[in-house]
């Protein structure tokens, strides 16, 4: 297997030194190129990387108000941490705060958001908290025992990104900071070559997005390894929660998760090479593109005439769990699958359908 | 073709629904057909319920339980043809072969490869039947040959084995008549030495430099597409046919996607590749491996049994994911590809205009290159190794290289792109010296031979150069 460092290791009899200020004695072997890396070093390597990361693609200007997407988890809290960190080594001149959603899963986001509670305290941000049951009416539990197991992910997924702008919105913010990290990155790129999504797979690996909307959002930790985001929280001992949602072993995602670690168990850089990939792919002039609109009852941005979540809402509030997932008919994709759903369960009685077959609809 | 929706009912199946970015009737078709594959995810039709019998779903013949039949319900005379539509379909709307043509088949022994010879050969039949027939004779019949490569240089086999299946190549092609096919088998290490025992050492010595086993396995690919352009050549080819399919392709999206080959990944997949000098053509492509493997065992058609060498490589890594992907939903391979298709094409996947342009009707000029079109195959700068076109930051690097003085080894190094660099470039003055010197010349005259490519370089770096012409240093004595 080849080794992805360049640099040599210096060669001793009793034990390893850090092989970048070959002093210290080695801790632990950078995920992202298998150096052997005292902990002193990797603070600096892991936030300077950041810190070029955020210069490199302008991501922040001085005096900006920014929304850190804080949910409780390692990236998250990490991403608060190093931000605050960064702000003040560097002087961004960020006025930052915590913004938390509270998607109303008992027994994971409850306790989670107490993790957020106290990095509100640890680090000195202002934290605010976003709700769906206040945003939408509904909460993740309600949903799943309306719907089922199987597209939970979609509902969680639209709702969630609404809610952060519209949170981040509320509380003044220009920018919105969120912790997605290279796997992440890496994930959706490969997800969206599955589904055959060329739209998202262009859009994908932009560092920030959202630029012609209300609240643009960056992701500083787009190059950055997920586990070398866990080793940080470990020696640096910061507060996080570390359970999987309780809702998301059905998840597709799952099947390129696995084999993004086996594919970094082999060669560590492909984490990277995929995001490149990702940056490199050029859509085809004769590929219809979809045009970007405004959602016609609440304005967020869309494609069609009703945004994803006020659509996704509708069939919720309708008895029409399928509404919104799976491909829509033509351009009247609403009124014909309401009329379909409307004949169906006139014949059949019943008002809601479980889901049953195994697709990917999204 | 049967339609999805035969059997009542809205289909759910998300396979089978087009996404709105979709278009043209050829894929619909494509979709519709693909839909039925994995006969055991849809309900029990009436025609199975209680009895052992079933009907086809095109013909509507009856076919007993015990005959062979194919997974889309077909039975085995429809599957075939549709199989064979499809590659006629490819053939024809790429216009891939001509009647002046001489094709050579890229023979692996495999289920593709076999069933591309195949097909080639009916082809060759209808063609050669309808010149019969005909008065005038004007249009010759294209010819074909094929083409195996015998790697027991480095294969883990015994050696005799390879006798054997020498034999059987020669027993497969003899039995494809009327028409002649030349059969070609040529040794691995011919492209490193005419001589054999010094190619053998060559090719091994190559191989061994390489410590990457995903550079390994990509790097013999390249010098198996680099032997049989050499056959190719060196006997005359205008085409080489390879029997990729669907399934390769897909799995070749995502190990180029997880090398980092983003860019150059869409050249790799379209039906024509012409930067070789015999273009290369892939009319197998719309068929998937399951259904390649189904026609071979359905018509009884012969395939060698090489022993594979232990794979522990990404390639290995993504078939495996690419194969989990498949059982969970077979049309998955179909979507990757038609991801990829979306991408945008380089100018090299099309044919470059020659005498036969004149012939193709002017639905099909499209596919040829317009050379009056500032897009020609020289814009793009190819990796020597791969042949993959380097993305704008590599050609940046390349740039800023050539504008100093530098040995052949560096400007070599320098032009191949940064996933041959990392995985098949060794690392290390020494080795890497070494290496180069034992590619085969093939490879490196692509960086260093001939005028057209020191105007490909100067191109590179014209906005840097202070002098007009190479000639100016000989007037700067003043008038």
């Amino acid at each position: 297997m080849e080794e992805g460092s360049a640099t040599a290791k210096p060669r001793r009899a009793t034990g390893r030194l850090c092989s970048t200020c070959n002093q210290r004695k080695a801790a632990l072997k950078r995920p992202k190129t298998l150096e052997q890396i005292c902990r002193e070093c990797f603070y600096r390597v892991f936030e300077d990387e950041i810190h070029n990361v955020i210069m490199d693609n302008n991501l922040f200007k001085p005096g900006e108000r920014v929304a850190v997407a804080a949910s409780g988890g390692k990236d998250s809290t990490v991403l608060a941490y190093v931000m605050s960190e960064l702000n003040r080594r560097h002087n961004y001149g960020l006025d930052l705060f915590l913004l938390s959603v509270d998607e109303g899963i008992t027994g994971y986001r409850d306790d989670s958001l107490e993790t957020v509670k106290r990095n509100e305290i640890e680090y000195g941000l202002p934290l605010k908290v976003v709700s769906y049951k206040d945003l939408y009416g509904w909460t993740m539990d309600e949903i799943v025992k309306t719907i089922g197991l199987k597209n939970n992910c979609t509902f969680c997924g639209v709702f969630r990104r609404q809610a952060l702008d519209r949170g981040a919105a509320l509380m003044k913010a220009d920018k919105l900071v969120t912790g997605h990290n290279a796997d992440d990155i890496a994930e959706t790129v490969l997800l969206n070559i599955l589904r055959g999504d060329i739209a998202r797979l262009s859009r994908c690996t932009f560092i920030t997005t959202g630029e012609d909307g209300p609240i643009p959002r960056c992701k500083p930790f787009k190059y950055t390894y997920e586990k070398e985001i866990v080793m940080y929280a470990y020696f640096k001992k910061l507060d996080y929660f570390s359970t999987e949602c309780i809702y998301s072993p059905n998840a597709y995602r799952g099947f390129a998760r696995e084999f993004i670690k086996d594919l970094e168990r082999m060669r560590p850089r492909a984490i990277l090479d995929i995001i490149r990939s990702g940056e490199n792919f050029r859509t085809a002039t004769s590929t219809k593109m979809p045009e970007q609109g405004t959602c016609e009852r609440c304005g967020y941005i869309s494609s069609q005439k009703l945004c994803k979540a006020c659509l996704l809402l509708e069939g919720l509030n309708r008895g029409l769990p399928k509404l919104g997932i799976g491909r829509a008919r033509g351009t009247n994709g609403l009124n014909k699958r309401v009329e379909q759903r409307n004949l169906h369960s006139e014949r059949t009685g019943s008002s809601i359908e479980s889901k049953q077959c195994g697709t990917l609809d999204f | 073709m049967a339609s999805c929706g035969g059997r009542g009912g809205e289909c759910h199946q998300s396979h089978c629904q087009r996404s709105e970015e979709d278009g043209g009737t050829e894929e619909a078709t494509r979709e519709t057909v693909a839909s039925l594959s994995v006969a055991g995810d849809s309900p029990p039709s009436s025609a199975t319920r209680g009895g052992a019998l079933e009907q086809c779903t095109k013909c509507g013949e009856t076919v007993a339980a015990a005959a062979p039949r194919a997974i889309n319900g077909l039975c085995a005379a429809c599957f075939r043809a549709y199989l064979f539509g499809k590659f006629k379909l490819a053939v024809t709307t790429n216009a891939m072969i001509s009647p002046t043509d001489n094709v050579l088949v890229a023979f692996s022994g495999g289920p593709a490869s076999r069933v591309t010879l195949q097909f080639v050969h009916e082809m060759q039949c209808i063609s050669l039947k309808n010149w019969n027939a005909s008065k005038s004779q004007a249009l010759p019949v294209f010819g074909v040959g094929v083409a195996f490569i015998d790697e027991s240089a480095i294969s883990i086999g015994p050696l005799h084995e390879m006798n054997k299946v020498i034999a059987q190549i020669r027993s497969i092609v003899s039995t494809l008549s009327p028409a002649h096919k030349e059969l070609h088998i040529k040794p691995l290490e011919n492209i490193c030495s005419m001589s054999s025992n010094d190619g053998r050492i060559r090719l091994n010595e190559l191989l061994d430099s390489v410590t990457d086993a995903t550079g390994k396995e990509d790097f013999m690919e390249y010098l198996r597409m680099l032997t049989l352009q050499k056959i190719a050549l060196d006997n005359g080819y205008s085409k080489l046919l390879l029997g990729s399919c669907t399934s390769t392709i897909a799995c070749h999206v995502i190990s180029a996607t997880v090398k980092g080959q983003g860019y150059s990944l869409p050249g790799d997949v379209q039906y024509v590749d012409a930067r070789w000098e015999v273009p290369v053509v892939l009319p197998l492509r719309d068929c998937t491996a399951e259904e390649l493997n189904q026609l071979c065992h359905l018509d009884g058609l012969e395939l060698l049994q090489l022993i594979k060498r232990p794979s522990n490589s990404i390639n290995s890594l993504v078939s495996s994911f690419v194969a989990r992907l498949r059982d969970e939903n077979p049309s998955r391979e179909r979507t990757i590809v038609r991801t990829a298709e979306k991408l945008r094409p380089f100018c090299f996947n099309k044919f470059v205009e020659d005498t036969y342009h004149e012939f193709v009707p002017s639905r099909l000029r499209c596919k040829f290159q317009n050379i009056n079109n500032s897009e020609t195959a020289l814009s793009e700068v190819l990796c020597p190794l791969c042949g993959s076109p380097l993305s704008e930051p590599e050609v940046q690097s390349l740039r800023n290289i050539l504008e100093k003085t530098q040995t052949l080894v560096e400007n070599f190094t320098a032009h191949c792109c940064q996933s041959c660099s990392f995985q098949i470039l060794p690392t290390g003055a020494e080795s890497l010296q070494h290496f180069y010197t034992v590619l085969p010349q093939s490879v490196t005259v692509r960086v260093t031979g001939g005028t057209s490519d020191h105007s490909q370089l100067r191109e590179l770096i014209d906005d840097c150069l202070l002098v007009d012409d190479d000639n100016d240093d000989d007037d700067d004595d003043g008038t």
